[in-house]
């Protein structure tokens, strides 16, 4: 179990002032959803969580070392990424791409094993690419791509999950798959910071929720103490109407 | 308990065929280097070959074989394999497939810093090493006048490629006019790459066999840089310095090919190209492939030069750019 903080973190977004230093940690356990409008900073800040961008003033602390001092096999070991954008230069198969996840595991020499394989393919079905296995990535749709990306992730195995927007390009009924399976990872023992547009995927599922407003303001807490409406229709600059559904609240935008 | 077997099907079967291309390819090699050792002005019959290789037979054949073809033939294969794999590594870094040493220029720069080593009166090691230095330069002009700001995109990247080329073609032109006459002859083949003047195999296939050792380990590695920078990064890999390896490598490979055979075109882009076709993306057959299949392909190509309009004799680049154009522009025309 591994603990993932941020330390008087201030992202490096150019032409922006420095704003509100974050300091949270990402514990086990715990399902983290960061919100906030476009351009407000939600994926600089999860690169800098992932230690793929220098933060411009503070730092990223796995288990209490600076991300600046690991290396990065070490931290992929640990640290698994579901990107927005996905390159893909060369032809690839869906099942070559869920395999890369296990290259932080295997040293230079080393063939992928028969717990590889099978790590692979359980990340497949559960993410129903069993049948997609063979195709090449470039041919999928959006949503099946985003399936094949987070597949990959499942199949590295980490300790803490850093995605954005999990859940792009997805159809209701894998939205809820996949929210439902980064609850399941957080439930057992691992921590999971996710962006989100959604807000009601994010009032549903997310434990934690970090506000990230785009003058570089930021408020970060427990769900149910961030999910007040003033301050969400602060964070979109759009005037929302609030609905409770079964017990549940759900946020519609106004006019 | 049953979950912990993967089904046998898919995965298995594509592990075991990965060993196949490999064991295919270096017997395709073998007959190649055969094929160029027995054609030739006089042609030397399976048994009389058969014989020389066991150390008995005409005296005139074997000096034809071990002295004149077989040194010439290893030239040649030394001289494909380091281009088909430069090539390889230049796509993967430029994650684009059209990434190629003579396209982008780099064989240019190697040519023009051999030529003006030699002009100026150096010879032997000091040449490679002009080339060596050359073919680095070459290499960080056109990647980081193709980068700018943001990424290599492949207009920007072959445009940039291809005005360098032409640049420093017209600046071994211009080296060939007013040096002395009586190299002309041997200088000719920077332009367009021949073996007749290649001065021995060994460098070319002594650096072949270390690539292969040092490219098996990071292929796997390689396949995830593929993959974007960023995603190699989150999965561990030290994407800088590995970026940085492979560009040394592929700098250096072509540099010492350029020094064997002159500035050969469009084996880089080819090679990979077609074994892509067949065997997929994984480096980890792709690199070895190269290596065997851009050494088979020029000793055949060179064979087929010193034969076709035998006794004259093609330079050796003529045949490979037939070949390279086309399947450039087809990959051209496919990418849109």
């Amino acid at each position: 179990m591994s603990v993932l903080e941020a330390s008087g973190l201030v992202i490096d977004v150019p032409g922006r002032e420095d704003g509100q230093p974050l300091d949270f940690a990402i514990e086990p356990g715990q399902l983290w959803g960061v919100l906030g409008p476009n351009g407000a900073g939600k994926t600089t800040l999860l690169h800098t969580m992932a230690g793929l961008r220098a933060p411009r003033r503070g730092q990223v602390l796995l288990d209490g070392t600076s991300l600046a001092r690991l290396r990065r096999r070490h931290l992929a070991q640990a640290l698994g990424v579901v990107f927005q954008e996905r390159q893909d230069g060369f032809p690839a198969t869906v099942s070559e791409t869920v395999l890369i996840g296990r290259h932080p595991f295997l040293s230079p020499w080393q063939q992928e094993g028969t717990e590889d394989l099978r790590l692979a393919e359980e990340a497949m079905a559960r993410l129903e690419l069993e049948d997609l296995a063979e195709r090449l990535v470039s041919q999928l749709s959006g949503g099946e791509r985003q399936r094949v990306a987070i597949a990959t992730t499942l199949t590295q195995s980490p300790r803490l999950w850093l995605a954005d927007e999990p859940t792009n390009h997805l159809d209701l009924r894998h939205q809820v798959a996949v929210m439902t399976l980064l609850a399941e990872q957080a439930r057992n023992g691992r921590g999971v910071l996710l962006c989100v547009h959604d807000l009601n995927l994010a009032a549903r599922w997310c434990d934690h929720l970090l506000l990230l407003y785009p003058d570089g303001d930021a408020c970060w807490g427990a769900a149910q103490d961030m999910l007040v409406p003033d301050a969400l229709e602060r964070l979109y600059d759009q005037p929302l109407m609030v609905a409770e559904i079964n017990s549940a609240r759900v946020f519609v935008p106004s006019n | 308990m049953a979950a912990t077997e993967p089904t046998p099907t898919a995965w298995s079967s594509a592990r075991r065929i990965r060993r196949l291309p490999l064991v295919l390819l270096i017997v395709v090699a073998l007959a190649s280097l055969l094929v160029a050792v027995g054609v030739g002005s006089v042609t030397i019959s399976p048994q009389s070959l058969w014989s020389v290789l066991m150390g008995q037979g005409d005296p005139l054949y074997r000096t034809l074989i071990f002295e004149l073809r077989l040194p010439r033939a290893l030239a040649a294969f030394g001289t494909g394999g380091l281009l088909a794999v430069a090539g390889a590594l230049m796509q993967v870094l430029l994650r684009n497939p059209l990434a190629d040493p003579y396209v982008l220029g780099v064989s240019g720069g190697a040519a023009v810093a051999a030529l003006a080593a030699m002009l100026v009166g150096l010879g032997g090691i000091a040449v490679s090493g002009s080339a060596f230095v050359g073919a680095l330069v070459s290499t960080l002009l056109v990647f980081g006048l193709a980068h700018g700001t943001g990424s290599w995109t492949p207009t920007r990247l072959l445009l940039t490629g291809v005005v360098v080329a032409a640049g420093w073609g017209a600046m071994i032109t211009f080296m060939l006019s007013v040096g002395p006459t009586e190299q002309l002859p041997g200088m000719l083949y920077w332009l367009m790459g021949d073996l007749a003047y290649s001065r021995g195999p060994w460098p070319a296939l002594g650096l072949l066999a270390v690539t292969w050792l040092v490219l098996m380990p990071l292929a796997r590695s390689l396949n995830v840089l593929a993959r974007g920078p960023l995603q190699a990064a989150a999965l561990g890999v030290a994407v800088r310095s590995l970026e940085g390896a492979v560009y040394v490598m592929a700098s250096l490979l072509t540099a010492v090919a350029v020094t064997t055979a002159g500035s050969i075109a469009f084996i880089g882009l080819v090679v990979p190209h077609m074994l892509r076709l067949v065997w997929g993306n994984d480096q980890r057959v792709i690199l070895p492939a190269s290596i065997l299949a851009g050494g088979t392909l020029l000793t055949l190509a060179d064979t087929l030069a010193r034969t076709l309009i035998a006794p004259e004799q093609l330079p050796v680049g003529v045949i490979t750019a037939l070949l390279g154009v086309p399947t450039f522009l087809y990959l051209l025309y496919r990418s849109r």
